[in-house]
């Protein structure tokens, strides 16, 4: 019996310590970051300076891992449990806006004003997400390497191409001093296939849809480019210049910083790590251009009201509040991501001027391109990804892409050319 | 007397066995037959998991989708003169599939069919074409599964059972190892074997070089397209031997020691006492174990999914998997539903034949 008591005394306690002063209504808030004590602590301080800046409302937080992130959401949706605010990946936000999930959001005139293109999630005309971040893919190289072997420094004003790229990589192999020349992370098997290797597929000019229409993925993802692409990248694995697809994901997070690998493709959240176990020797690079302008993948994690949620202008008010630059700039020395606006990048330790990041900086604003923004995407990339394994695995390249391309065409088909619902 | 009697008259009230199997029927009803129910009917239909678009009835277009064959000849590719061009190896040229199945108004019941396997007859090339490749070569990978694990696992798992019902000292001890794997999750026992496969410095790959002084080269099991089906069943026939090594020795068990002994007398050798007296004694006991072995071989999932995602080159795909992987990852729960009707239209097929087969005559 007094354990009993003792529960209700502490249960009645709890409920009225957390019971503010003042009538404020709440805001559920959730974030994919479980499990990341920085980040929440970060999100944390800016819900609390929140929540007492203003009398109306109140956020609370819910945290999820990143891998089950999604499915909750789109359970929680089927199941009509949606929060108020949710978190969205960038290239499924139009994916979810045009499901009913998501609504516009209600935000002040000129509040995204000199944010990076890609921290803003627009669809149809409309803003329905907006990322505190952006990140950016680079090369990472030794300077010491590239030297030794006579290899040119690319800028960002004259960026490898194709052919030098290419060069160099055999180049380092056939020094004999690595076990590959190229990391491109073939063992991350989720969202970074798309992310990281489809800036290749558009820099040869491909796509994995057309992007007048959003109706067709024939011609740009079977086209001359796409399989001159498909052929560049399985002589990639042929000649063995890059680790295949059951590379360890061990190997891939110590293999650049061992040496084992002469260069690594990699994003901006490996930069801080990878800098202190390299030095000064470590550099940046941009990516190649392999005909058609360099390009990288733009749009991170974004916040977005969700379509049911009572209080849409509270859940607004929350997501311009927390996009001041001083917040960005706390996520950015926190997690190492690329602040979206140029005033939060110069208070940042990282992404300011002489910062050691400051050139993902530059990428993001100079090469970042967009995934289709269309709610087709979130199949397209898992065809394109399971053309791009195939590929490496020795399939033929022009039946691999053909399939994606049919099998891309029926999804858009099966979903009456995803338009929106009337 | 008295306290016990609304107990009984409880007991016997003829709600009362409603009552306890209502917490199972209940349970069934929900998770097993109205998700059965669900999924024939959405196999029907273009249901998505997400969708502001209304469902609509599309009769038998998803399974037509996933079983539609074609068979296409090719003839050799001829010159001007009418005689076969042949390249420098004497090879015969044929012409691509590709400009059969795409864009080609000739062949529209071949529009985006994939290349499937092929022979040659006579110097014309015969090509079987599948609507849906990846679901073709998922069945054909389930039906390898099936037919080597069920006989090598039933097998197997009859043969440690009969070295284990014997009394000997600490004999406990090889059939808790024997049993072990039965108890660790699946997932776990997945990820290990992952590490024993890989590539590089797997414990496989070094044994191997170990036993034959060096002379072996790595293989990279799971990245091989033609290992890894292999190394999946493997994995499996011994992750789940154990268990039906249990079943086995139970039936052992049942059968009388006096049998034995009689057959002792009677002069029998070790081979005779098997084939007399064992085998026709475990007869029961065989059948439930291909049934059930056939049926947990048609539901292979969880070692594809963490081993291979059905790669590489679609060497590891099978139906359940697909069944997911379109249903939730793809968001196509038609397609997904489809999928499993399919599948259960072959597991009651081959449960009744096996059923039949194995009747008491």
């Amino acid at each position: 019996m007094t354990t009993i008591k003792m529960l209700a005394g502490a249960l009645a306690l709890t409920t009225a310590l957390s019971t503010p002063a003042f009538a404020q209504t709440e805001l559920s808030l959730w974030y994919h970051g479980a499990g990341n004590e920085v980040e929440r602590e970060i999100l944390l301080g800016i819900i609390e300076d929140f929540n007492t800046s203003q009398p109306d409302w109140t956020v609370v937080l819910e945290e999820f891992p990143q891998a089950a992130y999604n499915d909750s959401v789109v359970a929680a949706a089927v199941s009509g449990n949606l929060p108020d605010i949710i978190d969205v990946d960038g290239p499924v936000m139009p994916n979810w806006a045009w499901a009913g999930y998501m609504q516009p959001l209600q935000l002040s005139e000129g509040a995204l004003d000199g944010f990076l293109p890609g921290a803003i999630g627009e669809y149809n005309g409309e803003v329905y997400s907006v990322g505190l971040w952006d990140a950016a893919v680079a090369m990472y190289a030794r300077r010491s390497v590239l030297e030794e072997y006579g290899i040119r420094i690319p800028t960002l004003e004259e960026p490898w191409t194709l052919e030098e790229f290419d060069a160099a990589l055999v180049t380092l192999d056939a020094s004999g001093e690595f076990e590959y020349a190229l990391d491109l992370g073939m063992a991350d098997q989720g969202e970074w296939y798309p992310y990281a290797f489809g800036p290749f597929l558009w820099s040869f000019g491909g796509d994995m849809v057309d992007r007048t229409t959003y109706e067709t993925a024939e011609g740009v993802l079977n086209g001359d480019e796409a399989v001159a692409f498909g052929d560049w990248w399985q002589s990639l694995f042929d000649r063995d210049l890059v680790p295949g697809t059951s590379q360890d994901m061990a190997d891939r997070e110590t293999g650049f910083i061992e040496g084992d690998y002469a260069l690594q493709w990699n994003g901006n959240w490996f930069g801080v790590q990878t800098l202190d176990a390299v030095g000064d020797d470590l550099l940046f690079l941009p990516a190649p251009d392999f005909g058609n302008g360099p390009k990288i993948g733009g749009a991170s994690w974004q916040f977005g009201v969700s379509a049911t949620s009572a209080n849409p202008e509270g859940a607004s008010a929350f997501i311009e509040f927390a996009i001041q630059d001083e917040y960005l700039a706390a996520f950015s020395d926190g997690i190492g991501l690329v602040p979206a606006t140029a005033e939060a990048a110069a208070m940042t330790e990282n992404y300011s001027e002489g910062g050691p990041l400051e050139v993902f900086f530059a990428l993001s604003e100079a090469q970042a391109m967009l995934r289709p923004v269309t709610p087709g995407y979130v199949f397209q990339a898992l065809e394109f990804r399971k053309a791009l394994s195939d590929i490496s695995n020795g399939a033929d390249v022009i039946t691999a892409l053909d399939a994606a391309t049919d099998a891309i065409n029926a999804d858009i088909e099966r979903n009456n050319g995803y338009a929106v619902a009337q | 007397m008295s306290t016990s009697g609304p107990q009984k008259s409880l007991q016997r009230h003829p709600l009362a066995g409603w009552l306890m199997i209502a917490p199972a029927a209940v349970l069934i009803a929900t998770f097993l037959i109205a998700p059965f129910i669900l999924a024939f009917g959405y196999s029907f239909t273009n249901q998505r998991l997400i969708s502001p678009n209304p469902t609509e009835f599309v009769g038998l277009r998803n399974f037509e989708q996933l079983i539609g064959v074609g068979t296409l000849v090719l003839s050799p590719e001829t010159d001007d003169a009418g005689v076969v061009v042949r390249d420098d190896d004497g090879a015969l040229q044929y012409p691509t599939v590709r400009s059969f199945t795409r864009a080609n108004d000739d062949f529209p019941h071949l529009q985006g069919m994939q290349e499937w396997f092929g022979w040659n007859w006579g110097d014309d090339r015969v090509v079987v074409l599948a609507r849906d490749l990846v679901f073709m070569k998922a069945l054909t990978n389930t039906l390898i599964f099936v037919a080597v694990v069920a006989p090598v696992q039933s097998a197997l798992a009859l043969l440690l059972a009969l070295m284990i019902n014997q009394k000997l000292r600490g004999i406990n001890i090889f059939r808790t190892i024997y049993f072990m794997p039965v108890v660790v999750s699946i997932v776990v026992v997945s990820l290990l074997w992952r590490f024993i496969y890989d590539g590089r410095n797997g414990l496989l790959n070094n044994l191997l070089e170990f036993l034959s002084f060096g002379l072996f080269q790595p293989i990279d099991w799971l990245g091989n397209p033609g290992t890894a089906l292999w190394a999946i069943i493997a994995m499996s026939i011994w992750q789940a031997v154990g268990f039906h090594m249990v079943i086995w020795l139970s039936g052992l068990q049942t059968i009388p020691v006096s049998l034995y002994e009689a057959a002792e007398i009677e002069g029998a050798n070790a081979w005779q006492k098997f084939r007399f007296v064992t085998w026709p004694g475990l007869r029961n006991t065989a059948v439930l174990i291909i049934v059930v072995i056939t049926m947990q071989a048609f539901a292979l999932f969880a070692q594809v999914d963490v081993m291979t995602n059905g790669g590489p080159v679609d060497s590891t795909q099978v139906l359940v998997f697909q069944a997911v992987q379109r249903g939730y990852e793809q968001q196509n729960i038609a397609g997904g539903s489809a999928i499993s009707v399919i599948l259960f239209v072959i597991v009651l097929t081959i449960s009744l034949t096996q059923r039949y087969l194995t009747r008491e005559r």
